[in-house]
C-alpha cells in the first residue's frame, strides 16, 4: 500500500446535498467529510439509494452540492457556491472518470477514444495518439489500438476506457462500480490495475462498489447509509 | 479530431441512405428553380429571337405576347419610312394545333417576312426558308425529322419541314414554328371552304386576310430609340413598345400565375425539406445521447458538441445537395419541358440548402445542450 502524502488530493468538507423543496425535500448528502490522498485506492459502499453516485457526482463536478466545501488537488472549487466558471475543464484537468460500463464513443477506435481526451486539451493529434497508444500498451491492450469499441470484450473495452480516463493525467480519478460487469477474476484485474496506476501517477482514486470480492484491495472504505457516512467525521485512509 | 467525420464514417451506410433520400428532395428543389428559370427564359425568348428594338401593335393593346393585336398589313411599310427606322419587319403569331401519326402536335407558328426581322435566329440542322409559301423551320421538341410533312390550317396545306431550332419553345412548353408571312396570314385569316362559301352565299365581301399582329422595328445606332418611339406614337391608331417593355410584359404579367405558383411550390419544399433535415438532425443526435453525455463528462466544451451536430447536418445538406444535382443534370434531357439552371440560381439553391441545414440543426443543437453528463452514469446506484 501506498504511504499517503499528507497533503489530501480531495477534501470533502461538511458537504449537503438535497433535492426539492418543503416536505418533498430529500436530504441526499449531510455533512459528508472526507479526505483521500495521493496515491491511495479508496472504495465508497452502500446500500443503492445511499448517496454514493450523488457524491460522486459532487466530487465530479457534475452535481451542485447545497452547501459545504469541496477541495481538488490543493484547490477549492466549491464553498457554497462554485468557484469555477467552467466546470468542464477542471474535470477535464484534473479529474479522471471510469463508468460502469465502458461508454466509448462506438464511433472511434481504441485508440482514438483515448487521444479524444487528449485532443479536447489541446494536444496535437499526432501527440494525442502516441500517448493514447503508449496509455493502451501500458494497460496491456496495445494489440486492440485499431479495433472499434464493438469488437472489443468487456475486459479489453473497459481498459480502454481506463486508458481514456488516465489520459490528462488527472491526479483524482472516480471509477463508478469499474468491476460490476466483468467476472470475479478480471474484476481483480482491474483493481489490481488501478492500484498500480494509483501509485505510478500519485493519483487518488475514489471507487464506488458494491462487490464484497474487492474490498481487500482498498486503502480505505467509506461506507454511506442514507447519506451519510456511518463512521461519522472525517475518515482518513492509510 | 472530427468527431463528425468520424461518426459518420463509422455508419457510412446509414449516411448514405439517409442523404439519398434527401437529395431526391433537395433535386426536386432544383428541378423547380430550373423549371421556373426556364418559363422565363422561354417567355422573353420569344421576344428576344425577334431582335426588335420596337414593338409596333394594335392602338390600345399590349400585343402581341399578352393580349390579341391586329394590325393592317401594310403597317410595315409605314414604320420602314419613320426617320431613324432602318429595317422592319411584319410578324404573326398563332397557336396551332394538328395531328400526326394519329398524335395531337401543338405548335406556336410566328409568321415572318424572310430577309426581314422577325425571323429564326440559328439553325442547328437544314436550311432556312426559300420558298414563298409552305417551308417551316421548327423547334427540336416537337420531334420533326427534316424533310417531313406537317399539315396546317382548316385547307390542309402541307409544310415541309426544312430546317431545326434548338431551345425554341414558348413559355407554356410548346415547340416553336417559322413559315412566311403569307401562309401565316392564310392560317390565321382565311376562313375554311365552307365558312368561306356561306360567307359568299350572304353576300358578304371576303375579309382582307392582308393582316399582321406586329411589326417589328430595328432602329439606326445613331437614333435614339425613344425619339423613334415617339415619332411613331404619334399615329393613334397604333400603339408603339420598346423592347425592355415588351419583355417586362412577358415575365411580370404574361407568366405571373405560372411564376407564383412555382415559387409557392419552391417554398413548400423548402420547408419540407428544412422539416426533414430538423428530424433526421434530431434522430442522430437521440442516438447518441450516451456518447455526447461521456463527451461532456470528459471535458468537452458545448462548442465541441455543437460543432458534431452542425457538421453532420451541414454535411448531409452539403452531400445531399450535390447528389440531388447531379440527379438533375443527368436526368435533364428528359424531363418534358426545358430546365434553365443557371449559375446564379443554382447557388442560390445552395445557399438555401446550407442556411436551412444550420436552421434545422438547432432542434439538434438544442437536445444535445440539455443533455445532462450524469446520463453517461446510468446504471450506478
Amino acid at each position: 500500500m501506498a504511504e499517503p502524502d499528507r497533503k489530501a488530493v480531495v477534501r470533502v468538507e461538511h458537504l449537503f446535498k438535497h433535492f426539492g423543496k418543503g416536505t418533498a425535500r430529500v436530504d441526499a448528502l449531510s455533512d459528508i467529510n472526507m479526505e483521500v490522498y495521493p496515491g491511495q485506492v479508496v472504495g465508497l459502499m452502500g446500500p443503492s439509494g445511499s448517496g454514493k453516485t450523488t457524491l460522486l457526482n459532487c466530487i465530479a463536478c457534475i452535481l451542485e452540492p447545497s452547501s459545504g466545501r469541496l477541495t481538488l488537488d490543493g484547490e477549492v472549487v466549491y464553498d457554497d457556491h462554485w468557484l469555477k466558471a467552467d466546470l468542464r475543464r477542471l474535470r477535464l484537468d484534473k479529474v479522471g472518470f471510469i463508468f460502469q460500463f465502458p461508454n466509448l464513443l462506438p464511433f472511434l477506435n481504441g485508440t482514438d477514444n483515448v487521444a479524444v481526451v487528449l485532443d479536447l486539451a489541446g494536444f496535437s493529434s499526432s501527440a494525442a495518439r502516441a500517448h493514447a497508444v503508449e496509455l493502451l500498451n501500458y494497460l496491456d491492450v496495445g494489440h486492440r489500438k485499431h479495433a472499434m469499441p464493438a469488437q472489443l470484450s468487456g475486459g479489453e473495452a473497459q481498459r480502454v476506457a481506463i486508458a481514456r480516463a488516465l489520459a490528462n493525467r488527472p491526479r483524482i480519478i472516480l471509477a463508478d462500480e469499474p468491476t460490476a460487469p466483468l467476472d470475479s477474476q478480471r474484476g481483480r484485474i482491474v483493481m489490481d490495475l488501478l492500484r498500480r496506476i494509483a501509485v505510478d501517477q500519485s493519483a487518488a482514486i475514489i471507487v464506488v462498489t458494491h462487490d464484497e470480492m474487492i474490498l481487500d484491495r482498498f486503502d480505505h472504505i467509506f461506507r454511506l447509509r442514507d447519506g451519510r457516512l456511518e463512521d461519522g467525521a472525517a475518515a482518513v485512509g492509510g | 479530431m472530427n468527431l463528425a467525420y468520424r461518426d459518420i464514417k463509422h455508419n457510412l451506410l446509414r449516411f448514405i441512405l439517409t442523404n439519398f433520400g434527401l437529395s431526391l428532395l433537395l433535386g426536386i428543389v432544383i428541378v423547380i428553380t430550373g423549371v421556373y428559370g426556364g418559363l422565363i427564359d422561354d417567355a422573353l425568348r420569344q421576344a428576344r429571337a425577334a431582335n426588335a428594338d420596337l414593338w409596333v401593335v394594335e392602338a390600345g393593346t399590349n400585343g402581341p405576347f399578352a393580349e390579341s393585336s391586329r394590325i393592317p398589313g401594310d403597317t410595315r411599310e409605314l414604320v420602314s419610312r419613320v426617320y431613324g427606322v432602318e429595317r422592319a419587319g411584319a410578324v404573326t403569331y398563332q397557336s396551332v394545333q394538328t395531328e400526326l401519326n394519329g398524335k395531337p402536335l401543338r405548335l406556336f407558328l410566328i409568321g415572318f417576312e424572310p430577309g426581314r426581322p422577325g425571323g429564326p435566329r440559328k439553325l442547328v440542322a437544314g436550311r432556312e426558308i426559300l420558298r414563298s409559301q409552305y417551308e417551316m423551320v421548327v423547334d427540336g421538341s416537337a420531334h420533326l425529322a427534316l424533310g417531313q410533312e406537317v399539315p396546317l390550317g382548316t385547307h390542309g396545306h402541307k409544310f415541309t419541314v426544312v430546317g431545326l431550332m434548338r431551345k425554341e419553345v414558348t413559355s407554356s412548353g410548346d415547340p416553336v414554328g417559322y413559315i412566311t408571312l403569307r401562309d401565316a396570314q392564310a392560317l390565321q385569316f382565311e376562313l375554311a371552304p365552307p365558312a368561306e362559301r356561306r360567307e359568299a352565299a350572304r353576300g358578304g365581301s371576303p375579309e382582307t386576310s392582308n393582316q399582321i399582329n406586329a411589326v417589328i422595328a430595328k432602329v439606326s445606332p445613331y437614333v435614339p430609340i425613344k425619339e423613334v418611339a415617339t415619332a411613331l406614337a404619334r399615329w393613334k391608331h397604333l400603339t408603339t413598345l420598346t423592347q425592355a417593355q415588351q419583355e417586362t410584359l412577358l415575365s411580370k404579367f404574361v407568366i405571373e400565375k405560372a411564376r407564383n405558383q412555382q415559387r409557392l411550390i419552391m417554398v413548400l419544399l423548402i420547408i419540407v425539406s428544412a422539416v426533414i433535415i430538423a428530424l433526421i438532425v434530431y434522430t442522430l443526435t437521440m442516438d447518441k445521447v450516451r456518447s455526447i453525455a461521456t463527451l461532456k463528462f470528459v471535458g468537452a466544451p458545448d462548442r465541441t458538441i455543437i460543432g458534431l451536430i452542425v457538421q453532420q447536418a451541414l454535411s448531409m445538406g452539403i452531400f445531399g445537395y450535390f447528389l440531388g444535382l447531379a440527379l438533375v443534370l443527368i436526368f435533364q434531357p428528359y424531363f418534358p419541358r426545358r430546365l434553365v439552371l443557371d449559375p446564379a440560381s443554382v447557388a442560390t439553391v445552395f445557399v438555401i440548402t446550407i442556411v436551412v441545414c444550420l436552421a434545422a440543426s438547432t432542434l439538434g443543437i438544442r437536445l444535445a445542450l440539455k443533455i445532462d453528463p450524469a446520463e453517461a452514469l446510468a446504471g450506478a446506484g
